[in-house]
């Protein structure tokens, strides 16, 4: 049996929930992300910031299976499998999920018929088997509930996705499709950016209500703000495409007393860096 | 109030459920080919007015000395000779569904047209091939005097006012396929809605070709007294053949001061069909008409229902939507003519082209001299899906009156990735996505409909998408 043993250490070492490994993106023939890594467990709150153009949206839609964005090399694993080769909505299906920092307007499609589609089909519903599709009445009850946290009134349910939509509004929608689709691994793209005070606290509001053990979360922001109400476990540091240093909650407040460019200038004043996970 | 569509069940296709056909039965069937003795037949056996004949004889004239119109849809493939004008199925008409033989009453179940006139209508047509098999009105609405019958009926029995109005609004020299229409029509329906009676429940006929090589000419007349209102919907099928199959119908509506009057199409031809449609409207004083019109199927289908405006007050709506899949062309649009001052009229139409499919959108707005302060506005909103489709507009604005204002708005799109990106991120498919895109672009139109037939529409839609369509 001594055969085996390197092969049982290799199967013991912890594997995280979410993983990103070395993962290299180009936009329209661009490499923007330069191997990127970073492992995500559920119960975690990561935060990743950085410049204008470093890569952050390039890292979500990549992760969502955006078709702009082209892989050039490395993985990402989610239960056992590298869902860079998933469809979009498998990403989806298997509990993933974005809120984009630019939500789309769909002409036409009422919120609440667009959160219904997307609940059945997480659901598996192919149109044929009812048993698999949401209720009405468990529908009502679900966003009464959600909607009353992040404070939106029921006419949003019968308004055009995101169509008219405020930036706020856009956000808070953005949430509350999370809170009805209940991901396991949420990317939250500069969700605060575009809200006000109050907003922000509902917003946060209801991510936390949303936090526990089956819920990892990577929070993409420019602000340490929502950092405040939505404490992190970890920040991550993106600059040009590639991640220069990961810390604690304390490594937000530096970035947002000194900017980027000093940590390009003097990176080892700031904080030191975590071990390795 | 914006509509919740459920999700439905795309297992079955257009074949399945309305493609299907009987095994052709008639009482009698006119010789293949049209002429003069065809055209005497129909008369003969209908037993009509020596006028009518007239008619139809003249019409018969009109039709061979005129051309086919080349403007639009390329026509020259009809063979006129190979179609059969009239078809006669069962003797009597049925009052009630078992007065139906049980063939054709199976058909119309399979079809839904029992079931939704126990739910949601007032009355019902049910025409299959030429002639109406079964007819149903509301006695409450019967005793306010509305009259709901099929067109040969209220020949015979309300002589007086359909010789008034039939042949008033559309002439049979109109243009050719009117001529044809004149000549050998056969069913439709006669509605006469009297003064301040308001039908709060729509009207339904439902056309149905079922005999290969066939030919459809329906006839429907309208009118609505003054400030009456009626909503009346039709709906047709007809069974995959291998060969054409021809509809042409002419529809006449006069819109009476103060009234209204809303004219729904939800039409699914099966793609062996020529719909090739005249439709057109008077609105006097404060009426207003609206013309709501769904072209899904068919082969070719030509059709622009007409407002025309003729005194202070008049308002006209053609809201229309246009789906052409591989090998059809949807030609379609919408005519509005002022002719008195004050008048008003807005045309949107929706058009969807996918797999090689062609839609074009013709439309025409004149305003005569002295129709001052009249308003126009035309929308024209193409979606492609794909590289090979294509999508046109062709529209004319004839204005003799300055005092106007006229606006005319197009635009063509695509399906965005955005949109696709956006929506598969929740967890929906590919294929359902763009269904629900195109849902949406035609969500204006569909918002018109009563539920059932939205719900219907979205479902027509999704086997237009995944191309289970005949
Ligand atoms: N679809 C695209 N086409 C062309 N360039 C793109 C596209 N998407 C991203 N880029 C480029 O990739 C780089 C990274 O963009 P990305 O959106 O990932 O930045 P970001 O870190 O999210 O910035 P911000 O903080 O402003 O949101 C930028 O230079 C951007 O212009
Ligand atoms: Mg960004």
């Amino acid at each position: 049996m001594a055969l085996n043993s390197a092969a049982v250490g290799k199967l013991t070492e912890v594997m995280a929930d979410f993983e990103i490994k070395d993962l290299r993106v180009s936009v329209e023939g661009r490499e923007i992300l330069k191997g990127v890594s970073l492992a995500v467990n559920k119960g975690e709150v990561h935060a990743v910031m950085g410049p204008n153009g470093s890569g952050k949206s390039t890292l979500s839609h990549t992760l969502m299976g955006h078709p702009n964005y082209k892989v050039l090399g490395g993985q990402v694993l989610f239960k056992g499998k590298d869902i860079l080769t998933l469809p979009t909505e498998q990403r989806a299906k298997l509990g993933m999920f974005l809120a984009l920092q630019y939500p789309v307007v769909v002409p036409g499609i009422t919120m609440s018929n667009f959160l219904r589609t997307a609940i059945n089909a997480k659901r598996g519903f192919d149109g044929k088997d009812k048993s698999k599709s949401i209720n009405v009445k468990e529908f009502r009850a679900l966003l009464k509930n959600e909607m009353s946290v992040l404070r939106m009134d029921d006419s949003f349910l019968s308004r055009y996705v995101n169509e008219g939509f405020s930036g706020g509004e856009k956000k808070r929608a953005e949430i509350l499709q999370m809170a009805v689709l209940k991901p396991e691994i949420a990317i939250l793209d500069e969700t605060d950016s575009g809200l006000d005070i109050d907003s922000i606290k509902f917003v946060s509001d209801a991510v936390n209500k949303m936090r526990g053990p089956e819920l990892g979360v990577l929070i993409i922001t420019h602000y340490t703000r929502v950092l405040k109400f939505i404490k992190p476990d970890y920040v991550h540091v993106l600059v040009n495409g590639e991640f220069v240093r990961s810390g604690g909650p304390e490594l937000a407040d530096w970035l947002e007393a000194k900017g980027y460019s000093e940590w390009v200038k003097e990176p080892d004043k700031a904080p030191a860096a975590l071990e390795a996970r | 109030m914006a509509t919740v569509i459920p999700r439905i069940d795309v297992g079955d296709n257009y074949k399945e459920k309305y493609g299907f056909f009987d095994p052709e039965k008639f009482v009698f069937k006119a010789k293949r080919g049209l002429n003069a003795d065809v055209v005497k037949e129909i008369s003969w056996m209908k037993n009509e007015p020596e006028w009518m004949t007239k008619f139809r004889l003249r019409a018969l004239q009109t039709f061979e000395k005129k051309e086919m119109p080349t403007w639009g849809a390329d026509l020259s493939v009809i063979d006129f000779q190979n179609i059969y004008y009239y078809l006669k199925s069962t003797e009597k008409q049925g009052k009630t569904w078992d007065d139906v033989p049980a063939d054709i009453k199976n058909t119309f179940d399979r079809l839904g047209v029992p079931q939704a006139e126990r739910k949601f209508l007032a009355g019902v047509a049910a025409q299959y091939e030429s002639e109406v098999v079964y007819h149903s009105l509301h006695k409450e609405l019967e005793s306010k005097g509305v009259i709901f019958t099929d067109t040969d009926s209220a020949l015979r029995q309300y002589p007086d006012l359909f010789k008034e109005y039939f042949g008033t609004i559309i002439p049979p020299a109109d243009n050719k396929l009117a001529a044809l229409n004149s000549a050998v029509w056969s069913g439709g329906s006669f509605i006469y809605v009297p003064k301040g009676v308001k039908v709060e429940i729509p009207l339904q006929a439902y056309f149905r070709i079922n005999a290969e090589n066939m030919g459809q000419f329906e006839r429907t007349l309208i009118i609505c007294d003054e400030d009456s209102f009626v909503h009346y919907i039709e709906g047709c099928t007809a069974p995959i053949y291998t060969t054409d199959s021809l509809h042409s119908a002419v529809v006449e509506i006069i819109v009476k001061r103060g009234a209204r009057c809303r004219y729904t199409t939800v039409q699914n031809w099966s793609t062996n069909v020529y719909n090739l449609v005249t439709k057109r409207a008077v609105a006097y004083g404060d009426a207003t008409m609206e013309w709501v019109d769904g072209n899904l199927g068919s082969q070719i289908t030509m059709k622009y229902p007409s407002i025309y405006l003729m005194e202070p007050g008049a308002k006209g709506d053609v809201l229309s939507v246009a789906f052409a899949g591989k090998g059809q062309h949807q030609d379609a649009g919408g005519k509005a003519v002022h002719v008195a001052p004050n008048t008003s009229s807005n045309i949107v139409s929706k058009s969807i082209s996918k797999n090689g499919g062609r839609t074009s959108y013709r439309g025409l707005v004149k305003v005569y001299p002295g129709a001052k302060n009249s308003k126009s506005f035309v929308r024209c909103d193409a979606l492609l899906l794909d590289e090979q489709s294509r999508s046109d507009t062709y529209p004319t604005t004839e204005v003799d009156e300055p005092q106007v204002r006229i606006g005319h708005e197009a635009t063509v799109s695509k399906v965005s990735d955005e949109q696709l990106f956006y929506l598969q991120s929740r967890g929906i498919t590919r294929a359902e996505a763009e269904t629900m895109i195109v849902n949406g672009f035609i969500e204006p139109f569909t918002k018109e409909l009563p539920i059932e037939y939205a719900v219907e529409l979205n479902r027509l839609i999704q086997l237009e998408m995944i191309g289970s369509v005949g």
